[in-house]
């Protein structure tokens, strides 16, 4: 009988470990995002939407850096989207079986992980040496570099997902495969598509690495894009790490507005992704 | 008589030159211009991205050629870093990387395959779902939210109670007291990993639950039937057959957690050298680039930050090339 004690011990041990860790994950989630909520929630006034970021010791808001981050990421999905989508288009529907979809795919998944600060001093060199300046510009190709393997995925993951008696019956018809892709692979999997788009978003509203020499920082308001911006991330780092308590409070308030922002589009995008593959 | 049918210009070769005919054989032309050029078109947007690749390396390269010009191979061999001599070599910042990466994903490893086996084989299924979105939101948070997170809360936690607890029990083992010895600083290369660590378990998760997931019922259903218990089965039937694509999930999680900045920025201490202590502040190729980039005067300190950047993709590029590799190979199996 003791070989049994002994395996249904060992089997308790080490799937009461599996439990433990679980809970060590879930406890890291809670702590982090209670923190951020405690002190982030602390700092959080009309004034921080309203004024822009303050000299050393004095009160002040975020409203340049939240600007600098909506005009930043709307612009890199701009530079980044189409490229993306056409991209994953070709792997998925002309290419799906060619050497060059293969090669892209393996490609596109080492640069959905490969670091963000690389990005931003491939960025550095091609954009901000040559013009001899920082700029909202490069700071927004930056992001744009980063979104593309995350749209490229995506969109391929979502167009093979369309079911190929569709196209067949589109192609019965008569219609090329252009309007075959346009008409109803896109309209197919439209919500999938929209899905990669928002975690794209997710993703770089949250880069700070790729910024950091390209954006660079702007203690004013600015919608100039040849000239630096700030940027929520850039504008944490900077006040974080500062000793002034006001530009530490203002941190926290930041941390807590990006991390709401973020994490409520990552689960808007998987509640309409999950849609798309439950029907 | 109504309008035409295709069969009807066919038979009646009278139709050819009218202007239906004609209309519909423009369209037809024109139909087969706009699918090449879109054919061209995402073709063009496709290697675009191998482009980007190739971008990102040549200008890296390029960037990088005045330091190795400088100091030759020396530079990876190195550890002086001083910008007011110009004498630069990147081996604390790669000691660095390695180190917080290696010791991350000591704790990631065994927590992130627990969670994904307690995500597989014990989780009632009502639960699975709001927790493995849970466990994957930790991916989603922005790293330096885990920074400040780290530098406020964590680091002062690990040098109230962690570290001089750690200094105390080991300082009379041989080994152990060297690699916890000196100041309890709170921030450190110990940190940092830990943090790095936190940042990964959520793709290892991942990966791994979703290759256990392929593991056929048949299989696990046949362990049960000749007694194993759960685990036995984890062990001896699960593992050994996504080993590979196991494998593959924790190298993609090596690989962020070698290429992380900002979160190791706030906690590893930014010191140029290298500690035989864990407890010793350090520093990173990528905090490095990051806290020292904008402020690099002169092109043989810029360029030795490039070649630093180039060093890192390089590693990256490898470990992620092999993770995919793997991962690859695991799915031609299951097809």
């Amino acid at each position: 009988m003791a070989i049994y004690d002994r395996r249904r011990g060992r089997n308790g041990f080490y799937l009461g470990l599996c439990y433990v860790a679980t809970g060590f994950g879930l406890a890291f989630l809670v702590w982090i995002l209670l923190t951020l909520i405690y002190n982030g929630a602390k700092g959080l006034s009309p004034a921080v939407f309203t004024q822009m970021t303050p000299p050393p010791g004095s009160e002040g808001g975020l409203l340049n850096a939240i600007l600098g981050s909506l005009v930043m990421t709307g612009l890199g999905i701009v530079v980044g989207t189409p490229l993306g989508m056409l991209a994953g288009t070709y792997m998925a529907e002309y290419g799906r079986h060619s050497k060059l979809a293969a090669v892209v795919r393996f490609i596109n998944d080492i640069l959905l992980s490969a670091p963000s600060i690389v990005v931003g001093l491939f960025i550095y060199e091609v954009m901000v040496a040559r013009m001899g300046h920082f700029s909202a510009l490069a700071g927004a190709v930056a992001l744009g570099v980063i979104v593309v393997p995350v749209v490229v995925r995506t969109t391929e993951d979502m167009l093979l997902l369309v079911p190929n008696p569709l196209r067949e019956a589109a192609a019965a018809l008569g219609l090329p495969r252009s309007h075959v892709i346009g008409k109803v692979a896109y309209r197919a999997a439209r919500a999938g598509l929209i899905t990669g788009v928002l975690l794209a978003v997710a993703r770089i509203s949250g880069e700070t690495a790729p910024l950091l020499f390209t954006a660079l920082n702007n203690q004013f308001y600015s919608t100039n894009l040849d000239a630096p911006m700030a940027s929520l991330p850039v504008v944490i780092f900077q006040f974080a790490l500062s000793p002034y308590k006001e530009w530490q409070q203002l941190a926290w308030t930041g941390a807590l507005i990006i991390t709401a922002a973020v994490l409520s589009l990552s689960i808007i995008a998987r509640v309409l992704g999950a849609q798309k593959s439950s029907s | 008589m109504g309008t035409k049918k295709v069969a009807d210009f066919a038979i009646d070769t009278g139709a050819l030159d009218s202007t239906e005919a004609l209309d519909r054989r423009a369209t037809l032309r024109r139909f087969k211009v706009l699918d090449t050029v879109f054919r061209l078109l995402t073709m063009t947007a496709a290697s675009a991205v191998l482009v980007l690749l190739g971008g990102v390396i040549a200008s890296l390269v390029i960037g990088s050629l005045p330091a190795f010009r400088a100091f030759g191979l020396d530079f990876l061999t190195t550890q002086s870093w001083n910008p007011v001599t110009e004498k630069f070599g990147a081996l604390a910042p790669i000691y660095g990387t390695v180190v917080t990466s290696a010791l991350a994903m000591l704790l990631a490893v065994p927590v992130g395959l627990g969670i994904a086996i307690f995500l597989t084989e014990l989780c009632p299924y009502p639960l699975r779902r709001p927790i493995g979105i849970a466990i994957e939101l930790l991916a989603g948070i922005p790293s330096i939210i885990y920074g400040i997170w780290g530098l406020f809360v964590l680091a002062p936690l690990i040098q109230q109670y962690v570290q001089p607890g750690l200094i105390g029990t080991f300082s009379n083992v041989p080994v152990l007291s060297t690699l916890f010895a000196g100041p309890p600083y709170g921030i450190g290369v110990l940190t940092a990993s830990f943090i790095l660590a936190i940042m990964v378990l959520p793709f290892i998760t991942s990966i791994s639950r979703d290759v256990f997931d392929t593991v056929p019922s048949v299989l696990k259903e046949a362990a049960y039937g000749v007694g194993c218990t759960t685990w036995e089965v984890v062990r001896s039937v699960v593992i050994p057959y996504t080993r590979v694509g196991v494998i593959g999930g924790v190298m993609l999680g090596l690989g962020r957690a070698l290429g992380e900045t900002m979160a190791v920025t706030f906690v590893i201490g930014n010191a140029h050298k290298i500690s035989a202590s864990l407890l010793a502040p350090g520093t990173t190729i990528s905090a490095t680039i990051a806290n020292e980039f904008t402020e690099a005067v002169g092109d043989i300190y810029t360029s030795s930050l490039i070649a630093l950047g180039l060093i890192l993709f390089g590693i990256t590029f490898v470990i992620l090339a092999l993770a995919r590799y793997m991962l690859m190979r695991l799915e031609q199996k299951a097809a």
